[in-house]
């Protein structure tokens, strides 16, 4: 049957299936279009393409923008899985910009340094769909309120060190299995204190899970970390600095991929883990002073 | 009866089983060779179908499971799982398995920025038309002998296709709540060969 098409673009089912579609895979950043290949073939289900990895740009300082659009269209032409851009949070035209070089999702991200330190993106005006960073339920749902169609960790993005990322997976599922065991006559005084939207909450208390696909990201370096954060219960992870700041990041590559699809088998997991070489070198994140951490920017 | 196989390598297998389930059919994931025992169907998922062979070569997956097909395995592949199953790609990547006489585009219709929803009428499927979600989303552009259309967008695009216990659309039923496909794949897996 031939049926004339009414398609109806930049919906929410199709900006949140598109996450659907990216579960149980691994995002990695990637700062050149041979390393979007490499990517590719370690079986990435997608690219960030930035032009430093967080550990480069925690290094560089300063201030941290969009990436050059010529790299992002590089990056677009060299490989057909999805590519992902980030913009700085509340940059409404860089998402624009983005947007408009055919990006298949835009990260609104604390790695780049903030432009509005009140207001984070309207992300309902766009057709392309973005993912968000969040530390607990109540930033994870405001994100979803402005449209956010993914969330993932905010973690602590170029510090080599799982701990922030653990924090905040742990504290949003905590939370969501708290407010499941409320009674519905409890949502709208949670819905205050977690300065979340009340009909989110109602959503959370009623199906146990958050509205869209949650991420890991920020920090995970091995295949061990990628394994932990799905045990823990996220989708899927996102690994920046972990990969190609390795010793041998094709290697690495493949065995992250390889851990987050049999997160459950520690023989897998065993075997993948060997001879990798060196991962990239961590920091301890309590050594860093509030204003070198990327977690607290947004809210 | 058993149940039917949903391979999860990657992507959303478990939107799959969830449909399944909520019309009462037992469903197992497949991760590796020694799963594709024992089960009536296998649904290879949307995810990205790059990563989908990838994952399927590294876990030395493709000659068991295309012996299970010709052994008459019902199968059926939703987006990505659509362009795992053809015989042939337009495009450079990935190696399709050729379980299905097609040839398939990736991103027929655009980048992210393109995907849509439509409704659908499908052949076989009784009642009103199937609201259809199509994600970064494939098309078939030529069928071999044997092939039957059930779903076209537009004139000569074909987006679900059958031939023999397989099953390939471009769309994800799985994303909806209509579990009419799934119904017509769990027949096609149950019937006697």
């Amino acid at each position: 049957m031939a049926t004339e098409i009414k398609p109806n673009t930049g919906t929410w089912t199709v900006k949140s299936g598109l996450a659907q579609m990216l579960k149980g895979g691994v995002i990695m950043d990637v700062v050149t279009a041979d390393q979007a290949k490499i990517a590719e073939d370690a079986g990435a289900v997608a690219v960030m393409a930035l032009e430093r990895v967080p550990s480069d740009i925690r290094a560089d300082g300063g201030v941290a923008r969009m990436s050059d659009p010529q790299m992002i269209c590089e990056i677009i032409e060299a490989v057909t899985i999805p590519v992902m851009a980030k913009a700085r949070i509340g940059h409404f035209v860089e998402a624009q910009i983005l947007e408009a070089l055919g990006t298949d999702y835009i990260d609104e991200s604390e790695v780049l340094t903030p432009a509005d330190e009140n207001n984070h993106i309207n992300k309902h005006e766009f057709s392309v769909p973005f993912v968000c960073g969040a530390r607990d339920l109540g930033e994870a749902l405001r994100r979803i309120g402005e449209g956010a169609a993914m969330i993932r960790t905010k973690g602590e993005a170029g510090s080599g060190n799982i701990v922030e990322a653990v924090r905040h997976a742990r504290k949003v599922l905590g939370q969501i299995s708290h407010i499941r065991g409320m009674e519905s006559d409890e949502l709208m005084a949670t819905a205050r204190d977690l300065k979340a939207p009340y009909e989110l909450v109602k959503v959370i208390h009623q199906t146990g899970a958050l509205p869209v696909v949650n991420f890991a990201a920020g920090g995970i370096s091995t295949p061990a970390d990628a394994a932990l954060m799905m045990q823990i219960g996220v989708d899927g992870v996102f690994v920046g600095s972990g990969i190609f700041k390795s010793e041998t990041p094709q290697i690495m590559a493949n065995a992250i991929v390889k851990a987050t699809t049999h997160y459950k088998d520690p023989e897998m997991l065993a075997s993948v883990s060997k001879g990798l070489g060196a991962s990239m070198p961590g920091i301890d994140v309590r050594t860093l002073p509030e204003s070198e951490q990327f977690a607290t920017r947004g809210w | 009866m058993a149940p039917i196989g949903v391979l999860a390598v990657q992507g959303d297998f478990l939107e799959h089983r969830n449909m399944l389930d909520s019309i009462g059919i037992e469903s197992v994931e497949v991760r590796l060779p020694e799963q594709l025992e024992n089960i009536d169907g296998l649904i290879i998922p949307g995810g990205e179908s790059t990563t989908i062979v990838q994952l399927i070569d590294i876990y030395e997956m493709r000659q068991p499971l295309l012996e299970k097909a010709r052994k008459g395995l019902a199968v059926w592949g939703t987006c990505a799982g659509m362009i795992v199953i053809a015989k042939h790609l337009k495009d450079k990547r990935p190696d399709p398995l050729g379980l299905m006489d097609i040839v398939v585009s990736r991103n027929a219709f655009g980048r992210q920025i393109d995907s849509f929803e439509t409704d659908l009428d499908i052949n076989g499927i009784d009642g009103p038309p199937m609201h259809a979600v199509f994600i970064r989303a494939p098309l078939v552009t030529e069928i071999g002998n044997g092939v039957e259309i059930l779903a076209e967008v537009g004139h000569g695009k074909p987006v679900a296709v059958k031939q023999n216990r397989i099953l390939a659309t471009s769309f994800h039923p799985e994303l909806t709540e209509d579990p009419r496909m799934h119904a017509m794949f769990a027949n096609i897996a149950h019937s006697i060969q």
